[in-house]
C-alpha cells in the first residue's frame, strides 16, 4: 500500500514501477473476488448517490407535513406509504441518508485525525507521554461507545453539531490505540534508524516515514468505522438523543413508528431496512479492502 | 506471574481513577448550574440569591475543585452516590435495585453468544467452502449489522404481535413468575445476544481455520486420531485466546446494547435509567451508572487478561 517510494518520485525507474502495477492488479483482483463486497461496492455508490442528490430523488418534502394523508400504507403515491403527519416515508429516508452520510464522514473524519494524531505520538515518544495517552485512552475504551456517546450528548444536548461530537470523542480511542500499535511496530524498521541517521527530525520520522507505513488497517478500519458511526447515529437518534425531529434521520424514523406498530409495521421496518443496507454495505467493503491490503490483519479488525 | 499480576491491578486502578477523574469533569461542565436546578426541582417558587448561595454551600459546590473531587471520591468508596435531582432518592439504593435485571439480561446474552457462536464458527470452519460455512458466514456478517432497536421491534411484530406466542414487553422478576420471565426474556436476549454471537462465529471461523493450517494438526490427523478429538483437543484449544479477547471485548457493546433493548422492550433496568436520566437532565443517576458500568468493563477486563495465561501456557506475563 503505502511505499517507500513516495519521497523520490523522480528516482524511480521502470523497473521498480512494474511491480507496483502488479501490486494494484492484485490488489483489485483480491478485492473485487467476492460478490459480496461488490454487492457492498454497489450498494455504498447507490447511497452516495442517493444522499448527494436527495433533492432531486426524493417525490416528495421530507419534512412539510400533509395532514390530507396520514398514515397511508404503500401505493403508487407513496411507495413506502406515510407516517402520522403524512409525510412521504420514501422521501424521508432518502434525507434521511443524508444525515447519516453527512455524520458518518465528518465523525470518522474528526475521530481518524484526532485517533492517529494521539496514537503516533504515544507510539513514536515511548515513555510517560505512552503512560499518560494511552491511560488516558483505556479510560476513554472502559466506556461503552453508545454510553459515552449518550453522556456527551446528554452534556451538550442534542443536535447535529453535538451529536457529532460526542460521537468523534466515543470513536476516537480505538483509532488511536490501533495507531499505537502500528507505530509501535514501525518504527522498529531499519529504514526508520536509515532515515534517523540522515538527520531526519521526528516530525519529519513520524509524518514521512511512519505514518504512511501505518495506514492500511487504518483505511480498513475507516470502512468499518463508517458503519458502525452510522450505525451509532441512529441508536442515538433512536433514543431521542440525537438528531431531533423533523430532521429526517433513519434512528429516529423508526423510534417516532413506534406508536403505529402493529398497524403500520413498514413504517419502522422501512428505515431500519435502509439502515442496515447501508451498515451491511460498509462492512462487507471494510472485509473486502482487509484482504486486499494486508492479509495479516485478519483476526485484528 | 504474581508480580505481573499486581502491576496490571494498579494498572487497572490508575484506569479507574481516570475514569473518575473523566466522569467528574464532565459533570461540572454541565451547561446551566446544577444548584439551580436542585433549587427549581424542590421549590417551584422565586428563590432569592442567598438561598442559591446558601444551598451551593450546603452541597459543598462553593469550595475548589480539587477538594470537591476528593470528598466526591471519598463518598464514592463509601458507596455514596449522592441524591437523585427529580426523585430525591438515593442513587445508589435505585441503582443497586436495576443492577440485577441488566445483569441477568447481559449475562444471559454473553452465555447464549459464546454457546452458539463457537459451535457455529467451528462448524463453519471445519467445513469450508460447504452450504453450511456460506450459510454460517452470511448469518454472522448480517448480525454485526442488524440495528439491536430495530431487530427488537421487528421480533415484537412478528412474535407478540401477529402470532402472539410471547409478551410484548416489560419485565417480571424470575423470582415471581419464572415462566412469565423466561418468556418476556427471549426477545431481547436474542437481539442483545445477536452480535456476540455473530462476532463471535467469526472470529472462531477464522481463528481455527488459522490454526488447522498448523503443522501439530496434520500430526494429528496422521496419527490416526479422530476428527472430533482434532478439533476440540488440539484445534480449539489453540484458537481460543483471540475468541476470549473478542468475547471480553463483547462486554461494553453488550451493557452499551442494553442501554438501547431496555429501552425497546421496556425493561426497568440500568440502561432505561440512564436513558430516562439523561432525557430528564438526572445528572446523579448518570454519573453513577456510568461509574458502575466503566468499574465492572475495567475488571472484566482484567480477568479477560487473566485468563490468557491459563489457556495459553507458553504465555508468560513478565
Amino acid at each position: 500500500m503505502a511505499n517507500n517510494a513516495t519521497s523520490n518520485t523522480a528516482a524511480i525507474d521502470l523497473a521498480e514501477i512494474a511491480p507496483r502495477v502488479g501490486e494494484w492488479r492484485r490488489f483489485r483482483r483480491v478485492f473485487l473476488s467476492r460478490g459480496l463486497v461488490v454487492f457492498g461496492i454497489v450498494v455504498i455508490f447507490l447511497f452516495l448517490f442517493v444522499a448527494i442528490f436527495a433533492p432531486l430523488v426524493a417525490p416528495y418534502d421530507p419534512v412539510e407535513p400533509d395532514l390530507n394523508a396520514t398514515l397511508q400504507n404503500p401505493s403508487t403515491a407513496h411507495w413506502l406509504g406515510t407516517d402520522s403527519l403524512g409525510r412521504d416515508t420514501l422521501s424521508r429516508i432518502i434525507f434521511g441518508s443524508r444525515t447519516s452520510l453527512e455524520i458518518g464522514l465528518i465523525v470518522v473524519f474528526f475521530a481518524c485525525i484526532i485517533g492517529i494524531t494521539l496514537g503516533t505520538i504515544a507510539g513514536f515518544y515511548g515513555s510517560w507521554l505512552y503512560t499518560i495517552i494511552m491511560r488516558f485512552i483505556d479510560a476513554l475504551m472502559s466506556f461503552p461507545m453508545i454510553l459515552l456517546a449518550l453522556v456527551i450528548a446528554a452534556l451538550l444536548g442534542g443536535g447535529m453539531k453535538n451529536v457529532i461530537i460526542s460521537l468523534s470523542i466515543a470513536l476516537m480511542p480505538g483509532y488511536a490505540r490501533l495507531m499505537c500499535g502500528q507505530v509501535l511496530s514501525a518504527k522498529q524498521n531499519d529504514y526508520i534508524l536509515a532515515a534517523r541517521s540522515m538527520g531526519a527530525s521526528n516530525l519529519r520520522l513520524m509524518l514521512r516515514h511512519i505514518v504512511p507505513n501505518c495506514l492500511s488497517p487504518i483505511i480498513v478500519q475507516i470502512t468499518m468505522m463508517l458503519g458502525a458511526t452510522i450505525l451509532a447515529e441512529a441508536g442515538l437518534s433512536f433514543l431521542s438523543i440525537g438528531i431531533t425531529p423533523p430532521t429526517a434521520a433513519w434512528g429516529s424514523m423508526v423510534s417516532e413508528a413506534r406508536d403505529y406498530l402493529a398497524v403500520f409495521p413498514i413504517l419502522s421496518f422501512a428505515p431500519g431496512m435502509a439502515l442496515m443496507l447501508v451498515v451491511f454495505a460498509f462492512n462487507m467493503v471494510g472485509d473486502g479492502l482487509r484482504d486486499a491490503l494486508d492479509p495479516r490483519l485478519r483476526g485484528i479488525l | 506471574m504474581i508480580s505481573f499480576l499486581i502491576r496490571r491491578f494498579l494498572q487497572s486502578i490508575i484506569v479507574l481513577f481516570i475514569v473518575t477523574i473523566i466522569v467528574f469533569l464532565a459533570m461540572r461542565m454541565l451547561p446551566g448550574d446544577p444548584i439551580r436546578m436542585i433549587v427549581t426541582a424542590s421549590n417551584t417558587e422565586s428563590f432569592t440569591e442567598e438561598q442559591i448561595a446558601e444551598v451551593r454551600h450546603q452541597y459543598g459546590l462553593d469550595r475548589s475543585l480539587i477538594i470537591q473531587y476528593f470528598d466526591w471520591l471519598n463518598d464514592l468508596l463509601h458507596g455514596n452516590l449522592g441524591e437523585s435531582i427529580l426523585q430525591k432518592v438515593s442513587v445508589s439504593d435505585e441503582v443497586l435495585r436495576r443492577i440485577p435485571i441488566t445483569f441477568h439480561i447481559g449475562t444471559l446474552a454473553f452465555a447464549v453468544g459464546i454457546i452458539l457462536g463457537i459451535p457455529l464458527g467451528i462448524i463453519a470452519a471445519v467445513r469450508r467452502g460447504s452450504w453450511l460455512d456460506t450459510l454460517v458466514t452470511t448469518l454472522s456478517n448480517l448480525g454485526i449489522t442488524v440495528p439491536a432497536f430495530w431487530l427488537g421491534f421487528l421480533l415484537i411484530y412478528v412474535f407478540a404481535m401477529h402470532f402472539k406466542w410471547l409478551p410484548v414487553m416489560g419485565y417480571t422478576s424470575p423470582f415471581t413468575n419464572f415462566w412469565l420471565n423466561a418468556r418476556e426474556l427471549i426477545m431481547p436476549v436474542f437481539c442483545l445476544a445477536l452480535f456476540p454471537i455473530a462476532s463471535t462465529a467469526r472470529q472462531t471461523r477464522s481463528s481455527m481455520l488459522e490454526v488447522m493450517r498448523q503443522d501439530y494438526i496434520r500430526t494429528a490427523w496422521s496419527k490416526g486420531l479422530k476428527e472430533q478429538a482434532i478439533i476440540t483437543k488440539h484445534a480449539l484449544k489453540n484458537g481460543l485466546i483471540p475468541i476470549v479477547t473478542l468475547a471480553g471485548l463483547g462486554v461494553p457493546m453488550i451493557v452499551g446494547g442494553t442501554v438501547l433493548i431496555e429501552t425497546v422492550f421496556n425493561i426497568p433496568g440500568m440502561g432505561r435509567l440512564v436513558v430516562t436520566s439523561v432525557l430528564n437532565q438526572d445528572y446523579p443517576y448518570v454519573q453513577g451508572i456510568v461509574l458502575i458500568i466503566s468499574t465492572a468493563v475495567v475488571f472484566i477486563n482484567f480477568a479477560v487478561e487473566m485468563t490468557y495465561g491459563w489457556l495459553d501456557p507458553r504465555i508468560r506475563y513478565d
